[in-house]
This record gives structure tokens, sequence and C-alpha cells, in this order.
């Protein structure tokens, strides 16, 4: 069944979405089905979370937010994951 | 002979034949037939993939492996690709497609206003010549091992691939944040930055010294045999030094000195073992604040200094309170226009002129002290009642925390020795330890400016500063509390066996400095 999810979270990182902290959060929105994007207000403009070369150009700062929307079978899980790894700072869960 | 100077990133010495590394030759290829040139796209990305692949398999630590995940995560990117595709489409042979979409994503990062962005440049451009390099049927140009690599810039894989022993690094473009510097540095390569490529000409042996900054160029048989004797001592050190990085610190004759370490943040120790230091009896709050333009929350803190404690895993770790003012102004803290900031509204000075941040600060510090060994240090205290005012501050943040719910300790609050009043009269603080920061009081107990270059020989560690360090340690040890030393001064070789015989037994010094310190430790 198709959902619809959202959510918002807080970018931590010192550098914000730089290298590192863009593709782990492109790997782990390519693991879910749902089309995820993100943007800087639940307005958008919208960005596709897995497409590294379009996060990166969205360079987005430390303390910006970062507002979540997906849609497909998965999109609530996803909408999770992916704020759990921005609040954890883009480390790998352990 | 030639000398050119330029900026060290990576310290060391190194000798050997000049290897200029030439920009990318422009190839040229046939153009085949659409689905020809699609496939001749298609297998150098797959043949670059499975390289970056192989190298990723082999970095040796987290730097390392974000740069290649980078490159790799950007060539399975269709955003990137999709464009090359178009161009082979629209009539183009593979490699100037290539060339055409990436160009397009290069000129975007070097037109950026952020130094980090337009540093990636040079990821783009690695990623660029592998695939390039793939579609001409060869890999790029070998790097020769012993060589002083002298380059515009450098691809951070090329860096990866080169068996960098007993070479060294010059480049006329990267900066000391670009991937290679960081490289150069986690690897031991010596490497030297803005140095003007273009005055190389007709040399052919080089000396790059990245201690003092200098490139020499076909050395004369004086300066060769000065550099040689250098180079012998540095090496000599280093070995010498490295066998006592891993062990406890003692003296000759067997007395144990512990060595924590000054970090600013997280990030100065990621690389480092827990294992090689005694905790970290310094750790600078004021990055947190710097650079920003709001001040960071108690989350974020919070955050912060519980990934230090982690990477302690039980070892002490000292956290100082803000000190900002001084030479570390705060826009919208530190007061603008002080006639003199180091005698001014500094330190907890400061703080306790806006509580409300001091607030946030003891609250994330007492969360981060649950189940930790952390220790919170208050810096530029001149009277006890600022040490009072802290503690009952600390001890209300606790009673908030613990109101709500929200679980929280009160760690042991300690105060920085630096003004010479409070040094001479340590009895009068209710201080759970003391730590002498020498730089400040140096300069104190000298009057001499710390940052004035013609009095260097005047703010000296002289008898009279070496006679309150002696006094302080003799209180410290009747009244059994901890007294250690968190200046300068203790990275200093020079003075280690000083300040062990006013009787200081902890000692934190800059991470680099931490074998030397310990093989000074040995000999005294």
């Amino acid at each position: 069944m198709t959902q619809n999810a959202k959510g918002v979270v807080r970018v931590l990182h010192e550098v914000g979405l730089h290298a590192r902290p863009s593709v782990r959060l492109t790997q782990l929105a390519k693991s879910f089905s749902s089309r995820i994007e993100f943007g800087p207000s639940d307005e958008g403009p919208w960005t596709d979370v897995k497409s590294i070369v379009k996060v990166m150009k969205t360079k987005t700062p430390k303390d910006a937010l970062l507002h979540f929307r997906a849609e497909g079978t998965d999109a609530q899980a996803a909408v999770s994951a992916l704020i759990a790894l921005v609040e954890r700072d883009f480390e790998t869960e352990t | 002979m030639v000398t050119l100077t330029g900026t060290p990133v990576a310290p060391g010495l190194a000798v050997g034949p000049l290897a200029r590394l030439a920009a990318t030759a422009q190839v040229a290829r046939p153009c085949g037939s659409r689905a020809e040139e699609r496939d001749a796209l298609a297998a150098a990305i797959g043949a670059a993939q499975e390289e970056l692949a192989v190298l990723l398999a082999r970095t040796g630590n987290a730097d390392e492996e974000g740069i290649v995940a980078f490159q790799i995560a950007l060539l399975e990117d269709e955003e990137l690709t999709n464009p090359a595709y178009a161009a082979i489409d629209a009539g183009k042979a593979a490699d100037a497609a290539w060339r055409a979409a990436m160009d397009l994503q290069i000129d975007d990062y070097q037109s950026s206003d952020s130094e980090y962005f337009r540093a990636r440049t040079a990821d783009l451009r690695d990623l660029f010549e592998r695939v390039l390099g793939q579609l001409a049927g060869n890999g790029v140009e070998a790097i020769p091992q012993g060589a002083i690599v002298v380059a515009d810039d450098l691809a951070p894989s090329r860096f990866l691939a080169t068996d960098w022993s007993n070479g060294g690094l010059v480049l006329h473009r990267a900066g000391a944040t670009s991937h290679v510097a960081i490289l150069a540095r986690a690897r031991g390569v010596p490497m030297l930055v803005g140095v003007d490529a273009t005055k190389l000409d007709g040399h052919s042996q080089a000396l790059l010294d990245a201690q003092n900054g200098l490139l020499i160029l076909d050395p004369d048989p004086a300066t060769r045999r000065a550099f040689d004797r250098q180079r012998t001592t540095y090496a000599l050190q280093q070995v010498a030094d490295a066998r006592y990085l891993a062990t406890e610190a003692r003296t000759s004759s067997g007395e144990r000195i512990r060595v924590m370490i000054n970090v600013a943040g997280p990030d100065d120790v990621e690389s480092l073992d827990p294992a090689h230091v005694d905790g970290i009896g310094l750790v600078r709050t004021e990055f947190l604040f710097h650079g920003r333009d709001r001040l960071p929350d108690e989350e974020e803190q919070y955050r912060v200094y519980r990934r230090l404690m982690e990477w302690a895993a039980g070892k002490p770790v000292t956290i100082r309170t803000l000190d900002a003012g001084g030479d570390k102004p705060i826009p919208g803290l530190t007061r603008e226009h002080e006639t003199n900031p180091f005698l001014g509204v500094r330190g907890v000075r400061l703080s306790l002129r806006h509580p409300q941040v001091l607030n946030v600060q003891l609250r994330a510090l007492a969360r981060a002290a649950v189940g930790t060994n952390l220790k919170v240090m208050i810096p530029m205290v001149t009277l006890p009642q600022e040490l009072e005012r802290c503690r009952a501050m600390l001890a209300h943040a606790v009673e908030q925390l613990a109101a709500q719910g929200t679980p929280a300790a009160t760690p042991p609050l300690g105060m920085m020795v630096e003004v010479p009043a409070a040094a001479l009269a340590v009895e009068e603080f209710e201080a759970a330890f003391y730590s002498v920061g020498s730089n400040d009081l140096i300069q104190y107990l000298s009057a001499a400016s710390r940052d004035e270059p013609e009095l260097t020989s005047v703010a000296l560690p002289g008898t009279g500063f070496l006679r309150v360090i002696r006094a302080i340690c003799e209180y410290g040890n009747r009244e059994g509390r901890e007294v250690s030393l968190c200046g300068d001064l203790a990275s200093d070789p020079r003075h280690i066996p000083a300040l062990l015989d006013c009787g200081l037994r902890t000692l934190s010094v800059a991470p680099a400095a931490l074998a030397a310190v310990k093989a000074t430790i040995a000999k005294c």
C-alpha cells in the first residue's frame, strides 16, 4: 500500500551536508523503494535524496532544517530512518 | 641552488629527484558509432568503479574511506552520468562527452563561495581523470617512489595509490583543509602547499623541509650535508620517540607520570588511540562557539561532550567552560575594543556576566557526566567567590535537570591556575583539582605579552614561575588534590625536566607531542 510520510530534522554536522554525510544519506535512502525528497521548507524546493550530485548541490549548511517527504510502500520507515541518521550526526549505527 | 618557500601542511623532511606531474593529457579517440561510444563509456565507468572498490578495501582510516566512498557514490549517480550519455546521443565521442559532463559539475564546485566545496573540485577531477584514463586504454601514469612530487594539485585517489616511502609532496593550489593534506598528515608524508611550480624548470634534485616550509632545488654540497644531518637527527628522534608512544610514561627511576592530551573537540581524537593517553587534560570548548551565527544549544553540546566521553572509555576528561575573550573573541559575546583584552572581561569573568550561556553549558556537562569520568574546569579564576558562584550554578543546573527527570550528575569542579593572585593563594580555593595554564601564567608573571615576537626571550618560565609551580604542587600533595599543567610548556621536551623537578606528575600535551614527551620523561 502506498504511504505518504513527512518529517523534519536539524543538521548538526560541523560543515553541514558535506561529502561523507551526503554519501551516508544517499546510501540509506537507496535502501528504500519509496521516492524520497528533502527541502529547506515544507514547500520545497525538493531534492531527490537518492542522488549524491543533487544532495551536494544544495550546499546545506550546519543548523539548516531538512524537511523530508516520501511516497511509496516504505515511506514511513524511510523518513524515520533518515531522520535518525541525521540525528546521530551521520554516524553509522552501532 | 634555488630556495623556494611554501606553507607546511604535514611535517617531515625528504630528499630525492624532482618528479613533476603534468596535467591530464588531452586524449584523442576515434569516434565510433553511438552504440559503440555508449558501450565504451559504460565499460570505462565500470572499470573505474572496480578500481575504486579495490582502493576502498585497502584504505587505512575513516578519512581515506570517506574520500573513496564519495567518488564511488558519484559514479553510481545517474545525475552525473546521464548528461554524458546524452552528449554521446547528440554525436559526441565518449571521452568528449565525459569531459563535457564533468566540466559542468567541476565548474559548479569551483565557483562556490565555500572553501569546503571548492576543495571537492579535486575529487571530481580525480574521477574525471580516472574514467578518461580507462577510455584511453591505460591507467594514469605511476608516481615514482622516493621522489619529491611537484604538481598543481593531486587527486586523493592518486595519493592513496602511491607508495610514499621516503617521498614528499609539493602542491601549488591545495590548502591545509584539502583532502590530500589530511591524507598526508595521516600517512606522515612531508607536504608543502603554495609553492609556485613554474620556477622549477631546469632543476632535478630537491630537498623538502616541511618543518621550516622550504623547497631547496639542486642544493650545493654543504647545504646537502647539513640537510642530511638534520634528516638523520629527525628520523632517529622519531623512531626513538615512537617506542614510547604506546607505553605508560615513567621516569628513569620508575616513577609514573600521567600524560594526557589537549584537544579542541571530537575531531582531534578521532585518529588517536585512547590506550596511548592517560585521559584528556583539557578540552577547549571555544570551538563550539566559533565561526557561527548562534551559540550552541544544550543538546548539541551534550552530544559533543558525550562523544569525547565515549572515546575516553572511562579515563578522565577535563572539560573547560567557555574561555572567550583575550585573543579568542566571539562576536556578540566578548567585548569589542577593550584597551587590554588579556587583562579584561575574559574567561569566567565573561561567563558570570552571561549566566544564561554558562547555565546551558553546565547543564550539558552535568548530563554528559552521568556514568563517566568527566571533570569541569573554570578558566581565569582570580577570586574564590568566582569559583563558588560557578559551583552554585552547577548545583542549580543538576537540580533543574533532576526536577524535569533528566539524568544528571555533579562532576568534580576544578580551576585553571593562570592568574598570579590565585596561583599564590591556591589554598583559598575549594577546587577539586588545579591545572596550571602556563601560557597565561607566564605572560602575567613576566608582564610580557605572549604574542609579541620581540619579547619571547622575556616571557620565559624562569625561577619565579617555577617557584610558584613548586608551591602549588606541595599544597596539592599535602591536601591530596591533583595538580597538572596543560599549557604549551608541557609539550616542549626542553622544559619537562624542570617541571617534574617542581613536583608535577600530570602533564597535558598537544597530541602530536605525545611520543616526544613520553620519551623525554623516560630520560628524566
